[in-house]
């Protein structure tokens, strides 16, 4: 049995570069050894997205995109079809739970400097698939037709027409109609299912390939490839196979048994995955009191509402729009911002713990208040927040450079 | 660094709860269904097929997956809870009501109910179905505490009774109105009493409507039925997968130090 095996190997390898792969990408691949709990994130949010892959592809065959259909097809999903109902969950948890894995392995990096040089492609590339997954989720949205979806569209797609001069006509392109209709949710339809996934697997297979040239970054912020033995191989380096694998197997584990009982128990979420107002069938000329993106936009839609007054001539609606995008562009820039000559927060200084401490909170208030119906006094704290988000970034060049940072160790360290 | 981390999952789990507490006016009653009570859910399909059926559809609710979810075995279904001659066992529960007569009786069609309870909440549900009182101003001589204006009649009357709005005190919240801080209770023009009673005991009643909301939380996820009894298996196996990994992960690193 093994020798016809290896021969196979063998005839394989003059073929196609396999074994090669597995030894650069897995077996010879050298990870930092003091990777800790914020690294589990990466390997989850793959594990969500081919969730989301298998569990859309099964949903389609089942699904009627037309304005008609859609609702009821959901419905039949969820009572006709074997199992549809668990696939459905699987699928609307799954849109949620790859968000929450994104932020916080976006978060680790800005925990540990893990966007900083050789790393800019990486982090470029991330943000960019970052952006193509808000893309998809709008979209995605859509598909049900609820009150809620119909409606969320309808105000997302009203954004562009806030654009000076083309706007009326830019709105118009995008909804193939003057309203949200059903032209509408058959472009986003093939966005979702064909378009904007093979976009999403090609940044990922980017992100990681960058990853692998320059190596993970650790919670030290140091290059473990300056430290090799005489083979070449970093000292404070082990194998991302078998170590890295069994260990992300243990978070892979663990997020599954959440992800499980959430399907299971909670699959309305309290009504932040799925919300009430789409448990009826699209209504244009029905709108809802409260109209709301579904929570891992809400920072950024709260960004928007904060925008209340208008400036050289141009409307506030408009400059919400400005404020919203370059919220997203500055993350792009994030490597070039960060002058400081350390990469971890561990040895960062006072300053860019604080600056990252109201990052957070402000994106996480943002969440929030973006969720809630506006009043003045949401408004004010929205615009303090928005304040503080832009601080983050904005006066990254100066706090990093004021600051006195810790001294660096040479190898790494295990807490 | 362990402070960071736990100051994050406190936050993290603090918000969506403290985003569900904000907003939503406070019901009269509430109500938690509970899908395992298979007798509860026969008798709240009887009452739905006895007083609700012949207006209200449940246009996604197969007989047939009723008669299995409920273990009401198909024949008796068939004879005693499918009344119209056009529906079979692997029907919906359509009513016999036309959209059109439905609108020209009551000014609106009666809606689907298929999706009532996701869509408005259990609480609502139940509240509504007890929120009935006499309001001789209206069209309908009835009027609603919880959906004021609302264009159905009282079916239910003969079972309840007749209910009339008066005010007073209660200890149960009330949307709205302040708790008074010397009595601990709330004073509101929105409470019923009961004025002729009907075929069933107050307590009788409310039993029903329970069952009858219970029905109608089936309904609107039969599939509920599925998971809790999946939930179990499908968690002991990730558990169990955890448990293995773990073991493994303890061993490989053990070599490395």
């Amino acid at each position: 049995m093994r020798a016809p095996l290896q021969g196979f190997l063998r005839w394989l390898d003059a073929r196609l570069p396999l074994t090669r792969m597995i030894r650069q990408h897995l077996t010879h691949y050298y990870v930092p050894k003091n990777l800790n709990f914020w690294y589990v994130f990466g390997v989850l949010a793959l594990v969500v997205l081919a969730n989301q892959l298998v569990t859309g592809l099964w949903l389609t065959m089942s699904y009627t995109p037309t304005a008609e259909g859609a609702f009821a097809s959901i419905e039949y999903i969820m009572r006709d079809v074997e199992y549809g109902w668990l696939i459905r969950y699987m699928h609307s948890t799954g849109a949620s739970a790859l968000f929450l894995v994104v932020y916080l392995h976006m978060f680790r990096s800005l925990l540990y400097g893990s966007y900083r040089a050789p790393r800019e492609l990486v982090w470029i590339f991330g943000m960019a698939l970052y952006l193509v997954l808000m893309a998809e989720a709008f979209m995605g949205y859509l598909l049900p037709w609820g009150q809620l979806s119909y409606w969320g569209a309808q105000v997302i797609t009203s954004l562009f027409s806030a654009i000076p001069v083309i706007g009326a006509d830019l709105a118009q392109w995008v909804r193939g109609d003057y309203l949200v209709s059903g032209v509408t949710l058959n472009r986003f339809f093939a966005l979702h299912v064909i378009g904007l996934p093979i976009v999403i697997v090609a940044l990922v297979m980017l992100h990681l390939v960058a990853l692998h040239e320059v190596g993970s970054n650790n919670p030290d912020g140091i290059e473990i490839r300056s430290h090799t033995d005489e083979k070449g191989r970093p000292l404070d380096g082990i194998p991302f196979h078998p170590y890295y694998t069994v260990k992300d197997l243990v978070g892979v584990a663990i997020f599954l048994f959440v992800f499980a009982a959430v399907i299971f128990y909670f699959p309305e979420g309290g009504g932040h995955l799925l919300e009430r107002p789409n448990f009826e069938p699209a209504n244009p000329l029905v709108m809802p009191e409260h109209i709301a993106p579904v929570w891992y936009f809400t920072p950024f839609y709260a960004i928007l509402r904060a925008i209340t007054f208008g400036f050289l001539g141009l409307e506030a609606k408009f400059l919400g729009l400005v404020f919203m995008a370059t919220a997203i562009a500055l993350m792009f820039v994030l490597p070039w911002l960060d002058r400081s000559p350390v990469k971890s927060m561990r040895y960062k200084g006072w300053l860019s713990r604080l600056f990252l401490a109201l990052f957070c909170l402000s994106f996480l208030a943002l969440g929030v208040l973006g969720a809630l119906p506006p009043t003045p006094l949401r408004t004010l704290a929205a615009q303090g927040c928005t304040v503080l988000y832009f601080a983050y970034f904005l006066l990254m060049p100066f706090y990093t450079r004021l600051e006195r940072p810790k001294p660096v160790p040479n190898r790494v360290t295990i807490r | 660094m362990r402070r960071l981390l736990l100051t994050w999952i406190v936050v993290l789990l603090a918000w969506p709860l403290s985003a569900m507490a904000a907003g939503e006016a406070v019901l009269a009653h509430a109500m938690r269904p509970d899908v395992t009570d298979q007798a509860s859910l026969q008798r709240g399909m009887q009452l739905f097929v006895n007083r609700c059926a012949s207006c209200h559809s449940l246009e996604y609710q197969r007989f047939s997956r009723a008669a299995q979810d409920l273990g009401i075995p198909p024949d008796l279904m068939q004879a005693h809870l499918i009344f119209s001659p056009e529906l079979t066992l692997d029907d919906t529960l359509k009513s016999t009501l036309a959209a059109e007569d439905g609108e020209r009786w009551f000014g609106v069609a009666p809606p689907d109910l298929s999706l009532t309870a996701r869509l408005r909440g259990t609480d609502w549900l139940y509240s509504f179905l007890l929120g009935f009182y006499r309001d001789p101003s209206g069209p309908l001589g009835v009027d609603n505490v919880v959906y004021p204006g609302v264009a159905m009649p009282n079916v239910l009357e003969p079972l309840q009774g007749v209910q009339a709005r008066v005010c007073g005190t209660t200890t149960a919240p009330v949307s709205g109105v302040p708790r008074d801080s010397v009595t601990g209770r709330y004073r509101s023009c929105d409470l019923l009493e009961l004025d002729q009673p009907g075929e069933m005991t107050p307590a009788e009643f409310e039993a029903a409507m329970f069952d009858l909301t219970n029905f109608l939380a089936y309904v609107a996820e039969p599939s509920r039925v599925q998971a809790r009894a999946l939930a179990p298996k499908v968690l002991a196996f990730i558990f169990l997968f955890g448990v293995i990994v773990y073991l493994l992960k303890r061993d490989y690193w053990k070599a490395l130090r």
